[in-house]
């Protein structure tokens, strides 16, 4: 905390200023069967993932259930334990911090969470649900965290006299801009936004987005935003990373990914998706997966995707491919692209 | 044909009775299916369109729920509404089928699959359980469910979601009915995994003639499915039109607004999206009025004063919106 921002971010990794390096992040979830519940196998819900935040942008991170995105982004704050690899903030190893230390980098990366019914707890007024964070971080206390719980709901399109009332006394959008103050509460330089929308309404969804984007400007503030979505996520993103079974398949700047998309994965999800306007909806051609997404316990070897590939060669099933730049840092496993 | 009428619902009313009064889940709809069709139903939680699909199917449990009188929904002809309870159980499943969102809790988990789709196809068709064995698998294999004699001995919750989705459309359809109700058959699927079912929606359509009337809150999966589209709000039908006229070109404020508000794949970062300010109003105390008035960006003095009718101009489109009424005292 000594240093300033500006000499962390210097020493940071390959000396790129990135807020966030995650190398090689592996969590993998043990399986326990048997009388004696022995450990039986592993769920690998992310496996070897690397990628970097840049400060002030957001980056999306799409893939269907069960990809891992959400581990990935609890597994970044540790919200969860790693299995193995690392995560760096401002250039520090986070999974090295101790409590005290980790306590103190908890204020500057908070979470959104997916579901606005579940994640506000009932028996607490909206006041002390957002002002909780202040008072376990000895930010504000008494009248000045009361001030700053009304400026916060007025900064997220609510007002300060709802500060008294109970999270049930709100609609889904309501209650989602309440988790999103409680994140802003602190000030924070990273928020990981968990499929902040997917649970609301269109016309709900589309305020909540903006309020998102009006916050990012306001506060500088670089999101790690987590959906299933994939035209939401182009609408918020800088660059976008797609996952498939624990892994990354590509990342890229997100026009270039929508427009160019190179792994089969990636060009298949996009081709999946409805286009809301019958004119260009009836005459795309849309490439359809067969089957469904193998097990993360037991993954294709080599490449994952391979099982549902229409361009799967021999090669796939011996070695995974390694992530590639194919040009202006756009990232892509695939061994079609290899050179 | 294909222009004949199938199901007809007229000043379809379906109230709900609760401790705190009464709820108008749907408030005089009116909209017809025709044989073969594919009509969308659109809007928001709360809208009505389930209520109306349950309405249909005679489904809405009274207490609390009722339909209220002067309601008429016809099948072929037939009033729905006065059918006995007996005559109705016919219907369900041999003219009408139902699929829901949650393909997990519609499911029975402690029958295998094959079980549920025999008794659907033993009691209405009085097949034998060999007979109906042998129907069953065919219809596993019809909806693309890889090895089906195996697939057919196993329980719902060894099956993904996909698959899932795909036993509650072959039980749906294993007595060929006229019409299949999808009521967010899609919603709880991923997208590449929704293509599959969309793909097999449209290709069973084709090859059985069946007539869907398909309930969503996606308006892409509308775009791709539907030829004709209603859109609800707040337990009224506001605007109906084919597919491409109310796309291409919404008269309703609330259809322009939830158009405009989804981001769109082929759009770029950083365009601010259209918003409908506010959130759809509490059925036990409705606005007066149009009921989208507190959001509408144009409403004027008549929109809060009186309720506009839904009003079909000379192009078959329907809209119920002050701004289009020719004649502002409300008779067309």
């Amino acid at each position: 905390m000594a240093q300033p921002a500006e000499a962390i971010k210097k020493q940071s990794y390959d000396g790129v200023d990135d807020l966030v390096v995650v190398k090689n992040l592996k969590k993998y979830f043990p399986i326990t069967g048997g009388v004696f519940s022995r450990i039986v196998g592993f769920v690998k819900a992310v496996d070897d993932v690397s990628f970097t935040i840049k400060p002030g942008e957001t980056l999306g991170m799409v893939g269907e259930s069960g990809c891992g995105k959400t581990t990935t982004g609890r597994v970044l704050l540790r919200l969860l334990e790693a299995t193995e690899g690392s995560v760096e903030f401002e250039g520090k190893d986070i999974f090295s911090l101790d409590r005290e230390d980790m306590r103190r980098v908890r204020r500057d990366m908070q979470i959104v969470f997916q579901d606005p019914y579940a994640s506000l707890n009932p028996r607490m007024t909206v006041g002390d649900i957002i002002g909780e964070p202040l008072e376990i971080h000895r930010v504000a206390k008494g009248k000045e965290k009361d001030d700053r719980v009304r400026g916060l709901l007025e900064t997220v399109g609510l007002r300060g006299m709802h500060a008294r009332r109970y999270p049930h006394e709100f609609s889904g959008g309501q209650r989602q801009r309440i988790g999103v103050a409680r994140a802003l509460a602190l000030n924070p330089k990273l928020i990981v936004c968990d499929e902040p929308v997917s649970a609301l309404d269109v016309s709900i969804q589309s305020q909540v987005l903006n309020l998102l984007e009006d916050l990012q400007q306001e506060f500088d503030l670089t999101y790690l935003f987590i959906a299933h979505d994939l035209s939401v996520v182009r609408h918020i993103s800088d660059r976008v990373a797609v996952m498939y079974l624990g892994q990354l398949v590509e990342l890229a700047e997100q026009d270039e990914l929508y427009e160019n998309p190179a792994h089969p994965y990636t060009q298949a999800l996009l081709s999946a998706i409805p286009i809301a306007d019958p004119e260009i909806q009836r005459t795309r051609k849309r490439i359809v997966l067969e089957g469904d997404v193998p097990s993360p316990s037991n993954p294709p070897s080599g490449c994952h995707f391979r099982t549902r590939c229409q361009h799967a060669m021999p090669k796939c099933a011996e070695e995974k491919p390694p992530w590639q730049d194919i040009g202006d840092e756009h990232y892509v496993a695939c061994w079609l692209h290899e050179e | 044909m294909s222009e004949e009428v199938l199901v007809n619902v007229e000043n379809l009313r379906t109230f709900f009775y609760t401790e705190d009064g009464e709820v108008p889940a749907v408030d005089g709809v009116s909209f017809h299916i025709n044989r073969g069709e594919t009509l969308g139903v659109v809007g928001e939680s709360g809208c009505g369109k389930s209520v109306t699909s349950l309405s249909i199917m005679r489904l809405i449990p009274d207490p609390p729920g009722k339909i209220l009188k002067g309601s008429s929904i016809t099948f072929e002809g037939e009033e729905l509404l006065t059918k006995s309870d007996s005559d109705m159980r016919k219907i369900r499943g041999n003219d009408i089928s139902m699929i829901f969102q949650e393909p997990m809790t519609s499911l029975n988990p402690v029958y295998t699959v094959g079980d549920q789709i025999m008794e659907a196809i033993e009691l209405h068709q009085g097949l034998s359980e060999k007979e109906a064995r042998k129907q069953a698998i065919e219809m596993l294999n019809l909806v693309g469910i890889p090895s089906p004699e195996q697939r057919i001995d196993e329980y719902p919750h060894q099956l993904s979601g996909g698959m899932r989705q795909r036993i509650m459309i072959a039980m749906a359809l294993s007595c060929n009915p006229r019409m299949l109700i999808a009521d967010e058959p899609t919603t709880a699927l991923d997208v590449t995994i929704q293509a599959q079912i969309l793909e097999l929606m449209k290709r069973l359509k084709d090859e059985l003639g069946m007539a869907i009337m398909l309930i969503t809150h996606d308006l892409g999966v509308i775009a791709e499915m539907a030829e004709r589209v209603v859109v609800m709000y707040a337990g009224k039908i506001v605007e109906e039109g084919t597919v491409f006229d109310v796309f291409a070109d919404p008269m309703h404020p609330y259809t322009e607004g939830l158009i405009n508000s989804i981001p769109r794949l082929d759009g770029a970062k950083g365009e601010r999206l259209h918003v409908i300010e506010g959130v759809v109003p509490n059925p036990l105390a409705m606005p007066q009025g149009c009921y989208f008035n507190p959001r509408c960006p144009y409403a004027m003095d008549v929109c809060l004063e009186e309720q506009p009718d839904l009003i079909e101009d000379e192009g078959g489109r329907k809209v119920a919106c002050w701004l289009h009424s020719k004649d502002r005292s409300g008779v067309a």
